[in-house]
């Protein structure tokens, strides 16, 4: 599955911190969130696997931008967020 | 031994050691790297910005692959993360940080500035940026979008600024001397003093 650019993706609301330990690359306040994939930054090997050198696990990166205003209670006209995720961490919206 | 308790130049003593044993990495190798990192400075993203500002193909590269134009600019990119660069626009002020840990451009840049890192403006950045900025004495507009380009994974961002007027003519090397370290990170802009 290849996410296109404009697709309305949803961050995962999930902690895997609160079952062992992890090597996370998703900021904790994006979580449960819905963003738009920006565009596809291509394959690599997953880092929370890697940290663990668990078996190498290539996966989709997107650049995915959110509304300031849907993250914060406060007053946020025109900011957004872009960041980078992985595809184990996105589910459709 | 208790790991946590042994001295940190045995420590990294013994790491070197196994990292050269087990084929990882050899004290060549480490010592050029180091090296590497210690030369880079914010002198190089400045002369690829002033280079981008004079040299629209150079700049479409900039844009596409941020890791070529480093390296047409002499910057070793060999092993080093993808190089992705953000256009400052008449519309858009993009601004970087790593909320969750330190990632930075050091090819470019050099080692990042002392706050880059702080918990405060790794939280402020994400959630109260123009104020922050304008504490960094930046004002960006109302009606300029401001994005933040939280570093998370893969890639290393910088930002291309917008070229400051007044500036007409000038040869790419007076250019780049216009360009500090926090202007490729977005916390300030350019100016003609």
């Amino acid at each position: 599955m290849m996410l296109a650019s404009g697709t309305k993706v949803r961050v995962k609301l999930d902690w895997p911190e609160t079952r062992g330990p992890c090597h996370i690359r998703t900021p904790y306040y994006l979580r449960g969130h819905e963003g738009v994939v920006v565009r596809h930054l291509g394959d690599y090997p997953n880092p929370e696997a890697l940290a663990f050198r668990a078996p190498e696990q290539i996966l989709p990166l997107y650049h995915v931008r959110f509304p300031m205003a849907d993250l914060w209670p406060d007053r946020h006209g025109n900011n957004s967020v872009l960041v980078e995720l992985y595809e184990s961490w996105l589910e459709a919206a | 031994m208790n790991i946590l308790e042994a001295p940190s130049e045995k420590l990294l003593a013994g790491i070197r050691k196994l990292l050269a044993e087990k084929n990882i990495a050899s004290a060549d190798e480490i010592a050029e790297r180091i090296r590497i990192t210690d030369e880079a400075s914010p002198a190089r993203g400045a002369a690829m910005v002033a280079r981008a500002w004079t040299d629209p193909e150079y700049k479409a590269l900039m844009l596409r692959d941020g890791t070529m134009a480093a390296e047409a600019m002499g910057v070793p990119m060999r092993g080093l993360p993808p190089l992705g660069v953000l256009e400052n626009t008449e519309d858009l002020h993009n601004l970087v940080v790593c909320t969750l840990c330190s990632c930075y451009p050091r090819a470019v840049l050099g080692y990042p500035p002392f706050w880059f890192k702080s918990a405060a403006y790794r939280a402020r950045a994400v959630r109260d940026p123009r104020a922050m900025l304008v504490e960094f004495g930046t004002n960006i507009p109302d009606n300029v979008k401001l994005e933040v380009v939280d570093s998370t994974a893969d890639y290393r961002w910088m930002v291309l600024p917008r070229r400051p007027a007044g500036t007409d003519g000038w040869s790419a090397e007076r250019l780049a001397a216009l360009v500090h370290e926090g202007d490729m990170i977005g916390i300030t802009v350019p100016v003609v003093k």
